[in-house]
């Protein structure tokens, strides 16, 4: 350990931990864990808000040779349980403010307000986190870790309803780590922003590679991310060098933190990920911060980061075209094949493929997925992204969009399947179909068409509730139309397009949208839907 | 305070609530837990009360407490000397 003495990571009332502290406590978690039975291999729930302690959990199931699986703790019951059962997690970190879920495995151990609880008898839980921070330190063999062991699961949604935990090793997480330190050249005097949470990949770039060169890690949690002024003023505040963030929250930045009255002239990189940054809104950011250098990483959780660009300044007023992803990075090598496993000729379009050592192995407990989204060439297994590129002279790929029912919301991925199961389950409902419909200012759109008798139709309010209760906000449709039937393809599926199609000419004309197989609804008048 | 809140209820129901019955959004409705605003939301919402009624809202008020109902927004909206209507 290069810098015990210097800060590692400092949480937003200013508290901080210095590396000596964090390996010290984050051994005795380790010690705590094995003490229970926490084997190598096995997997550990951490259902907690940001904050120092949860940067110490992590390390200590790493140090443990177990794999941390972060969850969003402000997540749905359901969906919570559901991934911690999924890889049968042995033991749970929990903020206890989710008493809903607390006997979500063998061992759990509580944080939070309220600490500080008589340690219950050996082996009855739950246990506390000072308590587990009181333990002898982890004895294990550091010689016995390996590059691939299985570092974290990351679980994302799946369209079929039930979320896939993506499985990434410590070579996975290490390889990608390394690329950064090339591209970006993070000095000991870095400070980095942790925006994402811990269960968005966004993660890894800011807890590892401050730790990595000793700068420091600036936990940022939800609360304060999404408050664009009390954000501006922490970045200006911290003198932070590195924010690495999804587009949306940049604009929200360049839209409402009152960036005029604050000085972030510490910042050097302002790194995006996870979606299309609209070019009005990266012009409007890269104008209050003109200083740093901007760079657009794209890549699926399957394999982090893969491709890369630099973001040319100015941004002529012209310009209204997204930005390309760039090149692959230097770790990583990619493949463009069309529809019939061939590779394309220069400039055409075509599925990318990446190789490398951050490709993940696989999503847990499921194979047939897993082997799906592989295919193997002259010995080399490629990941299928499932990305319709084309190469670009000088510029490398240009993201051109998705063949299936995918999209991404806030930098997060939603599978519409995923939303249209959740729809289904609701009492009142029938029929439902989601799509998800591009708008220039607020990114994607997702409008939930849903078939309902008349005599027990839900409030578009009622169907709100219902889903905040059931699904992460971010999948949360903006618009529910009610109709009498769906429009069908001559096989009977879902016609998509047709929904696509006429909500976009609806949104042409001057009023709400008109559906030709729907009639208007009694109760509401002058709504023609 | 009638003005205020119906403008209030229009806006929302415009911008978060399309085709939705009037009568389903009331002045005590939550509107975050009820997931009709969310963070983002919630935002806008306080832009238009901001450019609407011509008053400053600071960041610590753009709270729940303040802009969880159409009744409290309004309430909040009259302190801060926007219209008593």
């Amino acid at each position: 350990m290069r810098f015990p003495g210097r800060v590692a990571a400092m949480d937003p009332d200013g508290a901080s931990l210095t590396y000596a502290e964090l390996d010290q406590r984050a051994s005795r978690i380790a010690g705590f864990l094995a003490s229970r039975g926490i084997q190598p291999g096995d997997r550990v729930g951490l259902v907690l808000p940001k904050s120092i302690d949860a940067l110490v959990a992590l390390f200590g199931v790493m140090k443990a040779r177990a794999a941390y699986v972060p969850v969003d703790w402000t997540g749905p019951v359901n969906r919570v349980r559901t991934i911690l059962t999924d890889c049968s997690v042995t033991a749970v970190f929990l903020d206890r403010r989710r008493a809903d879920l607390a006997e979500s495995a063998e061992t759990m151990i509580l944080l939070g307000a309220g600490n500080g609880g008589e340690t219950p008898a050996s082996g009855v839980g739950p246990f506390e986190w000072d308590a587990a921070l009181g333990h002898e330190p982890f004895q294990g063999d550091a010689a016995e870790r390996h590059p691939d062991d299985l570092a974290y699961i990351l679980y994302t949604s799946g369209s079929t309803g039930i979320p896939k935990g993506v499985m990434l090793t410590h070579r996975n997480a290490t390889s990608y780590v390394d690329w950064c330190s090339e591209v970006f050249a993070p000095t000991e005097n870095d400070r980095f922003s942790s925006h994402a949470p811990f269960h968005f990949d966004l993660s890894i770039l800011d807890i590892y590679v401050p730790l990595k060169h000793g700068g420091s890690v600036h936990l940022i949690p939800d609360e304060l991310g999404k408050n664009p002024k009390d954000l501006a003023r922490f970045i200006a505040g911290r003198r932070l060098t590195v924010w690495y963030s999804t587009p949306a929250i940049l604009g929200l930045l360049a839209e409402f933190g009152d960036l005029g009255r604050l000085d972030c002239s510490s910042l050097r990189l302002v790194l995006f990920a996870g979606e299309v940054f609209p070019v009005k809104q990266l012009r409007r950011t890269m104008s209050r911060w003109p200083a740093p250098d901007y760079y657009n990483l794209y890549g699926p959780t399957e394999t982090n980061v893969c491709t890369f660009a630099l973001i040319p300044k100015p941004v002529p007023e012209s310009r209204s075209e997204p930005y390309p992803i760039g090149w692959p990075c230097s770790h990583c090598a990619a493949l463009l094949l069309d529809p019939e496993g061939r590779p394309v000729e220069g400039g055409e379009e075509g599925l990318l493929y990446i190789a490398g050592p951050s490709v993940f192995s696989g999503y847990w407990g499921r194979a047939a997925d897993s082997d799906a989204v592989f295919i193997e060439r002259d010995g080399v297994r490629w990941y299928n992204t499932g990305d319709v590129v084309r190469e670009q002279d000088g510029d490398g790929f240009i993201y051109l969009g998705r063949r299936d029912r995918m999209v991404k919301r806030r930098g997060y991925r939603i599978e519409l399947g995923e939303i249209e199961s959740c729809l289904y389950r609701h009492p009142e409902i029938t029929e439902a179909a989601v799509i998800a419909v591009a708008h220039p200012q607020s990114g994607t759109r997702i409008i939930g068409y849903l078939v309902s008798p008349e005599d027990a139709r839900p409030s578009i309010v009622g169907m709100k509730s219902f889903c905040n209760q059931n699904l992460p906000a971010y999948m949360n449709p903006d618009i529910f139309v009610f109709v009498d039937s769906l429009p069908r393809t001559s096989t009977n599926k879902v016609d998509y397009q047709t929904l696509i199609r006429r909500f976009q000419a609806s949104e042409m004309g001057a009023g709400r949208p008109e559906m030709g197989d729907s009639r208007a609804s009694a109760k509401a008048p002058g709504v023609s839907v | 305070m009638a003005n205020v809140k119906e403008e209030l209820r229009q806006y929302i129901l415009s911008e978060f609530l399309p085709g939705e019955n009037p009568s389903n959004l009331q002045d005590d409705t939550p509107l975050r837990s009820s997931g009709i605003l969310d963070s983002v939301g919630t935002l806008r919402v306080v832009s238009f009360v901001e450019e609407h009624y011509g008053i400053e809202v600071q960041a610590q008020e753009a709270s729940p407490a303040n802009f969880d109902r159409i009744e409290t927004i309004a309430a909040f909206i009259k302190r801060k000397g926007g219209p008593a209507s």
